[in-house]
């Protein structure tokens, strides 16, 4: 606008100067003895077109590029305003492409190009272990590793617990990060409030009760209340002492875990760790970070590393296996996440391009179309001596006005569809939350990208306008664009059915996929079940306590009128993630990890689960209360842990296996595969041990009872505050707790994007089908009026209007479904039991492309079928 | 009227920077100064004349001030800035090496050949 403003004072600067020149001139004059009123005229006339010159200087001032930037501007806004249908099509078009670019863009950003939110994150690098990449470590390595590298800057680690937290005299369960003491200081984060703990205050288990609040925390829980420092309140019944408050800013190394407090991890134990605390083949610890010193390269800290790796085996050769280490970034847990994540985000913008460069070239072909028409126009202005660049540049403008439009409604929509993905929580159980609202890089692209895609659907025309020749557009009427470029657009048209059709094709496979995987058959029975979820260390309740006060819980719950069944789990199958433990053929004696035999999934359950989880017994005994510490150690395995181990499910009944710890297990019964991590996994070893051999304060209560959910709860959950009442309980249905679980998450986002994707591609198919039938139907008005006058009926009339817009859709729909069948073939491996070849995709399928060509031909189908022979003879 | 050279390309401007250099003239001094130190040989067309004015002050070679004329009216006058000053001297030479180079082409005949 300042440029403008400029402009209009040069613009008044030259008037006056022009101005002074002619009174100069005349003053001479006067002087040489004319009359003033002679001199004046004489003057002006001397001087001559006082317009052509201003527009000169305007010129040489370099500020007429303005001016016509204005003008075009003007004449663009007046052009598409006499063209409304086209202007909002280009726009809804564009809105769509750039809209899915900023959101795709803005997810990538968060997740991959963002460095990591916290001070000096260049130099920061988790360490994961062995060929797996597997991030989580051992305490007693920690430790090692800790202590004698000599690259990095302090190394510290952390897990997740789930603690009861009790500061008003009701505990509710909160997510922690268990932390090393030097956590906050190998990170190198100040304190937002009072003071954060330190190395220093570890002076072994359970030394330090402390608490750090996440600042989000503070602020929900505690009202920001800055007297909350210095506070005691009680951890899973233990005395804290909240220390500090930490940055808003800091959620810890992982980018989309908020914890709510920090706690030290040396407090672990009374903490509900217990004894494996400290266990060298326990690696529980689940991320390990810190800084690189300056000038240590990531090769030098790995060859250190794997020294100490090295080192470490040879004395601990039973714990210790694939201490081999390689480093990674932490924000996506390394390796473990990271290459999928960006595989997948890569992907995705991969395809919001090609959607741009799709929409791009139907807003190229209707520009082509308005060219072509408004040739007549083109022709004249070059007639009347306008330049061709002169007339390029409008079309440009016009372009890129309608670009600018479009990228400015796709961007606000994005940013709303932004805002709510920040806000998501996708597992209501965690605090995981996805930080995508856009920052200055995303406006910076998008606007790149907006002035970009405008350049190319603009540019588009240019060849045809190039070639035009007033002479003989005058002369003929209109310009008849070449046969090669209607087959170009055709083809450009068809390819884009067809990506539609991929995107429904798919899109419909992974809804039928999801759906059916809702309802087949995973190895238990969510319907008719109820669960609980809590853990007996959050009313303090370890080690030797842990078992009778199950019993005690579990005896309640089969108390309540209605329950016919019920049993604890340390962890639900289908929940998030699993833990698995090595087992070893009864003949092995060495038993390092490298003769490890099966690596069975791994649960601990009480003696009436396999019935109330539904689970089918197919040989074999179930467990009973005597198979509790005291009796020989028993197990229960799958079809598979079976056949891997013994060849056959009857010949594992009664043989053994052995654990690490070399102790020897009987297997006294075999139940039905299930699915333990996700729908789409295949078959995967299982087994079961009683959970009074194995204690575990984690404890989640199958509930099965026919009795309403809603009341059912509430009747549990009587029940079991009549046991203990500082219990925190989360109880829903099985149904529901899968719905939320993270086992359903991958699939989900699938079929999600691939339904936004699908829905997008789908709405420029109708924009391109729409575009051709609206420029085919304008090139043949005539011809159709004069068909009609002779007496064609309407459908003769619709088939020649229409006929090569549909013609272009069964052809793409067709080979977009082929190809989509070829697609599904990979989606099997996101989504369970994704099958191509069932009848209802392939309906779906026709009846949304038959759907779409309804929607691209509706208006231009009305528009023809007004056409009226009287209006076409009065028409030229 | 006395007949009159025409005006090669590019020459306008440096004519201009030598009127100038004579003292700040507004525009239609420059025109008669023109006139006066090419003995009425050159006549600038006036329609030219503002546009190289307004190119040579985006090119950082004048300078322009309002103030009041001789006979009392405002007008706008062009003075040399430094860099002017500097292109009127190259150019000065350049136009002498050339018009050399030329008279002597021209001045040939078939014996020196």
């Amino acid at each position: 606008m300042k440029l403008f403003a400029r402009s209009r004072d040069i613009d008044r600067e030259i008037d006056d100067e022009l101005r002074s020149h002619i009174q100069l001139r005349a003053d001479d004059l006067v002087a040489g003895g004319m009359d003033r009123a002679a001199a004046d005229r004489q003057a002006r006339i001397e001087f001559g077109g006082h317009l052509k010159h201003k527009e000169d200087v305007r010129e040489a001032a370099g500020i007429a590029f303005l001016d016509a930037l204005l003008q075009d501007i003007r004449v663009s806004v007046r052009a598409l305003r006499k063209s409304p249908g086209f202007a909002l099509t280009a726009i809804v078009t564009l809105a769509l492409g750039i809209g899915a670019n900023a959101v795709v863009f803005s997810v990538l950003n968060a997740f991959v190009i963002r460095p990591l939110d916290v001070p000096d994150s260049a130099s920061l690098y988790q360490i994961e272990r062995g060929k797996s990449k597997d991030g989580a470590q051992s305490y007693p390595d920690y430790r090692d590793l800790r202590d004698r590298n000599r690259s990095f800057d302090g190394l510290a680690a952390y897990d997740f617990s789930r603690l009861a937290l009790d500061s008003d005299g009701t505990p509710v369960r909160v997510w922690a990060k268990s932390v090393t003491g030097n956590y906050f200081d190998v990170l190198r984060v100040q304190p937002f409030l009072g003071r954060f703990f330190h190395a220093s205050d570890e002076h072994g288990a359970d030394s330090a009760p402390f608490i750090v609040l996440g600042h989000a925390y503070w602020h929900a829980h505690f009202y920001d209340d800055p007297a909350v420092v210095g506070r005691v309140v009680r951890l899973n019944k233990h005395p804290y002492t909240i220390l500090g408050v930490a940055p808003p800013a800091f959620h810890g190394t992982l980018l989309f875990f908020n914890p709510d407090m920090y706690v030290p991890l040396i407090n672990s134990p009374e903490l509900g760790a217990g004894n494996a605390f400290d266990v060298r083949s326990t690696h529980w610890l689940f991320q390990t970070i810190g800084h690189l010193k300056p000038g240590v390269t990531p090769a030098q800290a790995i060859a250190d590393l794997n020294a100490i790796g090295a080192d470490l085996e040879k004395t601990y050769p039973i714990d210790d296996a694939n201490m081999t280490f390689t480093l990674a970034r932490p924000s996506l847990y390394g390796d473990f996440l990271g290459p999928v994540v960006q595989g997948f985000l890569l992907g995705l913008m991969l395809l919001a391009a090609l959607i741009l460069l799709a929409a791009c070239a139907n807003l190229g072909s209707l520009f082509a179309a308005r060219a072509a028409d408004r040739s007549r126009e083109v022709a004249l202005r070059l007639a009347l001596g306008a330049s061709r660049s002169r007339i390029l540049r409008h079309l440009f403008t016009e372009a890129i006005l309608i670009a600018l439009v479009g990228g400015a409604a796709g961007v606000s929509a994005s940013v709303i569809l932004l805002r709510g993905l920040s806000a998501w929580q996708p597992f209501t159980r965690f605090p995981i939350h996805v930080p995508v609202t856009p920052d200055a890089t995303v406006y910076a692209v998008a606007l790149l990208v907006t002035l970009a895609s405008g350049f190319v659907f603009g540019g588009v025309p240019v060849r045809q306008t190039l070639r035009t020749d007033p002479y003989e557009v005058v002369k003929s009427g209109s310009i008849v664009g070449g046969p090669r470029r209607i087959a170009l657009r055709d083809l450009l048209l068809v390819a884009q059915i067809a990506i539609c059709a991929v995107l429904v094709t798919s899109s419909i496979v992974a809804l039928r996929g999801l759906i059916r995987s809702m309802h087949s058959d995973f190895g238990f029975e969510p319907d008719g079940a109820t669960i609980i979820e809590t853990d007996v260390s959050a009313a303090g309740y370890l080690g030797d306590a842990v078992p009778p006060m199950q019993k005690r819980m579990i005896d309640a719950v089969a108390a309540v009128p209605g329950v016919e069944a019920a049993g604890s789990i340390d962890q639900p199958p289908l929940w998030a993630g699993w833990s698995t433990i090595g087992v070893f053929r009864d003949e092995t004696t060495d038993l390092r990890p490298a003769n490890e035999v099966a690596q069975p999934i791994h649960y601990k359950v009480s003696d009436g689960y396999l019935r109330a989880a539904g689970t089918r017994l197919l040989a074999g005994r179930g467990f009973t209360a005597h198979d509790d510490a005291a009796a020989p150690r028993v197990a229960i395995v799958n079809q598979e842990f079976a056949r891997r181990l013994f060849g056959s499910a009857a010949n594992a009944l009664g043989g053994h296996f052995k654990l690490r710890s070399g102790l020897r297990v009987e297997v006294v019964g075999v139940v039905e595969d299930g699915k333990y991590g996700s729908f789409a996994e295949s078959p995967k070893p299982a087994m079961f041990q009683p959970v009074l051999q194995t204690p575990d304060s984690s404890t989640w209560l199958i509930v099965r009872s026919p009795r309403d959910p809603q009341q059912l709860a509430q009747a549990l959950r009587g029940a079991l505050r009549g046991v203990e009442a500082s219990l925190p309980l989360t109880i829903e249905t099985w149904g529901h707790e899968l719905n939320s679980g993270t086992a359903l998450f991958g699939p989900r986002m699938a079929t999600a994007s691939l339904g936004v994707l699908g829905a997008m591609g789908a709405m420029l198919s109708v924009t391109g089908i729409f575009g051709l039938a609206a420029y085919s139907l304008s090139k043949r008005r005539r011809e159709l009026g004069i068909r009609m006058a002779l007496g064609a009926q309407k459908l003769d009339v619709l088939r020649a209007a229409l006929g090569r817009a549909m013609r272009l859709l069964a052809i793409g729909s067709v080979a977009g479904l082929l190809l989509g069948i070829l697609a599904s073939r990979v989606l099997a491996v996101i989504v369970y039991s994704a099958s191509p070849r069932d009848p209802v995709v392939l309906a779906g399928v026709v009846a949304a492309m038959a759907l779409l060509g309804v929607l691209g031909t509706w208006i231009p189908a009305q528009r023809a079928l007004s056409v009226s022979p009287l209006m076409l003879l009065r028409d030229e | 009227m006395s007949p009159q050279a025409q005006l090669l390309p590019g020459t306008l401007d440096l004519l201009i920077l030598k009127a100038v250099s004579l003292g700040p003239l507004h525009g239609y001094g420059v025109l008669l100064r023109i006139e006066q130190i090419s003995a009425k040989a050159l006549l600038v067309e006036q329609g030219a004349l503002y546009p190289a004015l307004f190119r040579l002050l985006r090119q950082g070679l004048l300078k322009a001030n309002w103030g009041t004329s001789d006979n009392n009216r405002r007008a706008k006058f062009y003075e040399l800035t430094a860099a002017g000053r500097k292109r009127l001297k190259e150019e000065t030479s350049d136009w002498n090496r050339l018009a050399q180079a030329i008279a002597s082409a021209l001045a040939a005949n078939p014996e020196e050949i």
